[in-house]
């Protein structure tokens, strides 16, 4: 971490300039957060009258409780899914609009729309097509014979919080997708067509190897954004249910704390998302070492 | 050889607007059933063509706001966000801007720590540590007020390295021209500085603002009076009215209403933010 050659001296100006955010940084998170980990070794009874030193115990009852692992398990298929759909949508559609010459910008333009769109109403726009009655898209399901009901069945509301989410990722990973194809030299491309390779086989041969350092981080994105982003659509839409099934960690995190209220279990939840953070943050930066090197 | 590259040219556009459509129709979906009369979904009938109620379902859900789900007028809700974006965009902006100078253009003690310290915001969304945050904000007395909406979400990691960047760039000379000139340290980062960063500073708002505009779990939590609610989270209470009584034309209204100021904003500044997407991510 260097300073310019030419530096500015003064006596006390730089710390002044430093000190609103690092007043709003210690304030809001890094006392915060030490308080989840200082809180997540404590058990408090439920009136908040006495509070003990619990050690480790708040994170040996969640690997012990069920609805935990299941909550874990739930978000692993879910930011899986989510990150499956949204980046090969997108990859699809980057590729085909990298190949044609007339409305690039036209499709770039509308490709950009779900960024714009709060997770939250992005959630509710889905809800509604998917609404057992007057949904459109649950009409056409029923048309084929099969009865969609998410506020019933646990797949089908799955399926609708990862449709929510792929559909508003769609946006980021078409931009960089298609800034990652327009890197790729032409020429190489020409050479694989004079060498009759078909448009496929010039895919899987040569695009997809080249794209694969921003396929890499299109998909730690996709899943940071799939943990932790992602509140807003299970919380204005299937609220976690139907029963358990789309209760994911930082779902089950706000419920243990604002409505359980059970302060250690949640300040435990806390760490461990925290854990989960700062582990893709190093894979993100370090990968981002690596792109500089080349 | 000429023949298979035209189909292969109307394959791509067909791939391309059936995307365009996927993306699309959602918006269009909620905009469609924004302008039908509320009995529109009671017979289940569905249509794909707007009403002609759509002055009438928007002017109530401003003017009126949603009684069964004594929601306040909307324009309080598109009033408070608005606010909370615009404050939480020039609030990031300002004072990464600061940090960011003091950190490239100063050598004082403490400056890796200060370092460090903004860079570990970075590893802390809101969602990891959202219980003991509120208790901060609640002791500030910062409940159901605008600073508690805006100050906790004004640290950013991605802004200052931003700037950081963007200050590394500028060349020295211009520094010690300036120097010679008898320019002191706040005169060039207002006459030298803020000039060259200019467009950097016009994507990233665009970027922030989106992201304040967005926020859902923030506001839900410190807001219980319906003056300080916003749109983005005042949505959820209405959509829980209409799974029981057929409200989803003033749903679907305040959906619109919530993403067309982003969408504007999106739209028409277009090339500042694909801009300000591909700087943040570095």
């Amino acid at each position: 971490m260097r300073t310019k050659r030419v530096t500015f001296r003064h006596p006390w100006l730089p710390y002044l300039l430093v000190l609103p955010q690092l007043i709003i940084t210690v304030v809001f998170f890094i006392w915060p957060a030490s308080q989840a980990l200082y809180q997540s070794v404590l058990q408090q009874d439920p009136f908040g009258l006495k509070v003990t030193f619990v050690g480790m115990d708040n994170f040996i009852e969640l690997f012990h409780d069920p609805l935990y692992l299941a909550s874990f398990k739930t978000t692993v298929i879910f930011a899986s899914a989510t990150a499956f759909l949204s980046l090969s949508l997108a990859l699809l559609l980057a590729v085909v609009a990298d190949s044609v010459v007339k409305g690039k910008g036209f499709y770039q333009g509308v490709m950009i729309w779900p960024y714009a769109v709060a997770p939250a109403v992005a959630g509710v726009l889905w809800w509604f097509m998917f609404n057992p009655t007057v949904g459109i898209m649950a009409y056409v399901i029923d048309q084929t014979g099969y009865k969609w009901n998410h506020f019933l069945n646990g797949t089908d509301a799955m399926i609708l919080i990862t449709i929510s989410a792929a559909w508003k990722q769609i946006s980021y990973n078409f931009l960089f997708f298609l800034a990652g194809l327009q890197a790729i030299p032409k020429s190489l491309i020409e050479a694989a067509a004079i060498d009759a390779a078909g448009p496929i086989k010039r895919f899987w041969t040569i695009i997809f190897p080249l794209l694969s350092p921003t396929t890499f981080f299109l998909l730690v994105v996709n899943i940071v954004f799939a943990f932790f982003e992602t509140f807003a659509i299970v919380h204005a839409t299937t609220a976690g249910g139907p029963g358990q099934d789309t209760t994911i960690l930082v779902y089950k995190v706000w419920r243990d704390a604002f409505e359980a209220l059970d302060l250690g279990g949640s300040a435990a939840q806390s760490v461990i998302l925290m854990i989960i953070v700062i582990a893709m943050t190093v894979i993100q930066f370090r990968y981002i070492e690596r792109k500089v090197e080349y | 050889m000429a023949g298979s590259n035209r189909l292969l040219t109307i394959l791509a556009h067909a791939i391309l607007i059936i995307g365009v459509i996927v993306v699309l129709f959602p918006i269009w979906v909620a905009f469609v059933a924004s302008t039908h009369p509320g009995e529109t979904f009671l017979s289940g009938e569905l249509s794909l063509w707007p009403g002609n109620q759509m002055i009438e379902n928007y002017s109530l859900i401003l003017g009126k706001g949603m009684k069964i789900a004594s929601a306040p007028p909307l324009w309080v809700m598109l009033l408070n966000s608005l606010i909370m974006a615009m404050g939480i965009a020039i609030g990031k902006i300002f004072i990464s801007l600061l940090s960011a100078f003091a950190i490239v253009y100063f050598n004082f003690r403490f400056r890796m720590t200060a370092f460090w310290m903004i860079f570990i915001t970075l590893m802390l969304p809101v969602e990891v540590r959202i219980l003991p945050t509120y208790e901060v904000t609640a002791n500030l007395g910062l409940l159901n007020s605008y600073p508690g909406l805006i100050l906790p979400l004004i640290a950013s990691a991605t802004a200052t390295f931003l700037f950081r960047q963007v200050f590394m760039t500028i060349p020295d000379e211009l520094t010690e021209a300036s120097r010679i000139d008898g320019a002191g340290p706040i005169k060039f980062f207002f006459d030298i500085l803020m000039p060259l960063s200019r467009t950097n500073i016009a994507a990233l708002f665009v970027i922030l603002f989106i992201y304040g505009w967005n926020q859902y779990l923030w506001p839900l939590l410190i807001t219980t009076e319906d003056r300080y609610a916003t749109i983005v989270m005042g949505i959820k209470r209405m959509v829980e009215v209409a799974d029981s009584i057929p409200q989803w034309h003033m749903v679907m209204a305040t959906a619109i209403l919530a993403l067309i100021p982003p969408l504007f904003v999106v739209i028409s500044m277009q090339k500042l933010f694909v801009r300000g997407l591909t700087e943040t991510e570095k």
